[in-house]
């Protein structure tokens, strides 16, 4: 298994699963998508602006966190050491999950874009052929519901508010390349905004090397394979 | 607003009252009070009540004796003692 | 049967409460009475709130899914233990946005603890099992609060917090049997924390002369909490082969365990605003609350 500091492909250990390189990379790309979001959504601990909202909030960014796990065991064989171990550039998720957005207008248009996208990809990955994927994202599925009631009550509240709107209107470039192109249209129509250009998976901003930096500190702090 | 939570630890158990959440409506509270009562498991179902619609109750009128309608208005322990005992005495007769 | 009616009389409810009565939000109360109980749990729900911040830090930091998870559980309870008390404050009429107002001035306070920085994943492991344990065995005492609303809170948020004290023992029992550098870690944060701890419980004033008690909003005196921390805790420091930083730290043939007078200034400068980290946290709390200001308006207003 590699440890800390390898520079070998994440390829190289994904032993586990006999499933065709492209549904790894895409599985990949949900898991580090939904381990991001879940960091950034647990950067609200404490600080959200209503208690109640931010006891809520804390299970969604948990859930998250719990759905990313969950892909990455369907992946290798040590969870952790895929969420955390890999370099930088091996990292697969979107460039909407990695903004830090520590105001609340945009965390929440963040989350309700992101739960309409995730549907999207999520009721394909039902369908697949490989049982333990279907399986696995129709639990996904499941709890996700419960995040979608979430942005739909905010969203219903704030669609008026002028800074709602606009984070909207600022992250909807991000949230369409969530999606491979051949799903953006539903994505356009279910949200109600007219496709553009997307900002596309494949380049990391500096927010992820920061994050990252912070994510892996305590375990890079010890020698690989070191017990927490 | 001020919206009750009653919850039922399991299924058949009473409602009990666990505590409040202060939201906008029904919806707000009722994903707030989800998280707040029943994100360990504890309990199997939740009321959700706007505190407005509780009406409390605590006093009653206690002027008579009214120990004829309660348990601790009867004491059959000398009488039941009494008929044994006559039973008892009778019993040679009727045994 | 007749209800239960509370006196009006101040001796007369005073010894009420002594007798274990109870009280409920709806009944009329002393205003020392009140006073001294807004005080004392508005400061325990500023002390959830505030708890939080320090912890904060590490679940972005951790460094495994499984401790990542556990330890946002942990702190979500304790934000949701502020919900609670902040809710008994707000019954007693006191509104939220003054309780946080007067928290970031600085009028109103939080425990010791929390004033302090923290420096590893040592520190996650010590206040998780540590810090924790302290607080409930003030919690424990609080069970049976006079004021009822607040009494049955406490039970919840006891239930809550035995996972914390399992999840810190976990924490520091696997750094203690880990690298030597990480049992390291674990007794550099104990060096660290352990005056803090020992003042946790506030200056040993006789139970007869602490409003608290007379009023039994607590039902346990401050040095009667210390010890039994100290009985339930020390040995469990020990038997992992720490050591605690008071040479005259011991357990009498008696059962009472004597120690190094903790610095009592040091825990009264703290509390009222000199903590090392209190400036600093507050501002990030003040910021916040101003920061989404907007949001409360907009989604409270029902």
């Amino acid at each position: 298994m590699n440890g800390v500091g390898s520079t070998e492909p994440y390829m190289s250990e994904v032993p586990a699963s006999p499933a065709p390189y492209g549904m790894r990379v895409r599985l990949l790309a949900l898991a580090d998508d939904e381990l991001v979001i879940g960091w950034r959504d647990s950067e609200w601990t404490g600080i959200a602006p209503v208690l109640e909202e931010d006891v809520a909030f804390s299970s969604i960014a948990q859930n998250e966190i719990g759905h990313a796990r969950a892909v990455y065991e369907l992946l290798a064989d040590d969870a952790d050491a895929l969420a955390f171990d890999r370099p930088l550039e091996e990292y697969r998720c979107a460039p909407l999950v990695e903004l830090r957005l520590l105001d609340w207008a945009h965390t929440i248009a963040r989350r309700w874009l992101y739960e309409e996208a995730d549907r999207i990809r999520i009721e394909a990955l039902r369908r697949d052929a490989d049982p333990a994927v279907a399986g696995l994202a129709a639990k996904i599925d499941r709890e996700e519901a419960y995040h979608r009631m979430h942005a739909e009550l905010w969203h219903e509240r704030l669609r008026e508010e002028p800074r709602f709107r606009d984070a909207v209107e600022e992250l909807w470039p991000y949230a369409l390349g969530v999606l491979p192109p051949a799903q953006r249209a539903a994505l356009a129509e279910r949200v109600g905004l007219a496709e553009v250009p997307a900002v596309e998976r494949g380049g990391h901003t500096g927010e992820l090397a920061e994050l990252w930096e912070e994510m892996t500190s305590v375990r890079r702090s010890a020698p690989a394979g070191a017990q927490w | 607003m001020i919206w009750e939570v009653f919850r039922q630890e399991r299924h058949g158990r009473p409602f009990e009252h666990a505590g409040s959440v202060v939201a906008p409506d029904a919806d707000f509270a009722e994903t707030w009070a989800r998280e707040q009562y029943g994100r360990r498991g504890e309990s199997a179902a939740l009321w959700i009540v706007p505190r407005d619609a509780i009406r409390d109750v605590e006093d009653w009128a206690d002027e008579f004796d009214l120990k004829y309608r309660r348990v601790d208005g009867y004491s059959i322990k000398a009488r039941l003692k009494e008929a044994r005992e006559r039973r008892r005495l009778d019993g040679a007769v009727h045994e | 049967m007749a209800a239960v009616e509370v006196p009006q009389d101040e001796q007369a409810f005073l010894d009420y409460v002594q007798d274990g009565g109870q009280v409920e939000a709806t009944d009329r109360i002393p205003d020392e009475y009140r006073a001294k109980l807004v005080k004392f749990i508005e400061m325990h729900a500023n002390s959830e709130l505030m708890g939080v911040l320090p912890e904060r830090e590490w679940i972005l930091r951790a460094p495994t899914l499984q401790r990542k998870l556990a330890l946002t559980a942990k702190v979500q309870d304790e934000v949701g233990h502020a919900q609670l008390i902040y809710r008994v404050v707000e019954d007693l009429g006191k509104p939220r946005e003054q309780c946080l107002a007067d928290l970031v001035s600085g009028k109103s306070k939080f425990h010791n603890v929390f004033h302090y920085p923290t420096r590893s994943w040592g520190d996650v492991g010590v206040i998780a099992w540590l810090v924790d344990a302290a607080a409930i065995v003030s919690q424990k005492a609080l069970l049976k609060c006079s004021y009822a609303p607040y009494a049955r809170i406490m039970k919840k948020i006891c239930w809550e917090e035995s996972f914390h004290i399992l999840h810190g023992r976990d924490v520091i029992l696997a750094m203690v049997t880990g690298t030597p550098a990480q049992f390291e870690l674990v007794q550099e944060a104990l060096d660290r924390w352990w005056a803090p701890l020992m003042q946790f419980h506030g200056n040993p004033i006789r139970r007869d002369e602490d409003p608290m008690w007379r009023w039994r909003i607590k039902s346990q005196g401050n040095e009667e909490a210390r010890q039994q921390f100290l009985e339930g805790y020390v040995p469990q420091i020990w038997e992992l082969g720490l050591t605690v930083p008071d040479p005259k730290l011991r357990r009498r043939d008696d059962g009472v365990w004597e120690y190094t007078e903790p610095d009592w200034d040091e825990l009264r400068s703290v509390v009222t605003g000199h903590g090392p980290m209190t400036d600093e946290r507050l501002a990030f709390r003040s910021r916040f609350i101003e920061q989404e200001r907007w949001v409360r308006d907009v989604v409270l207003a029902a």
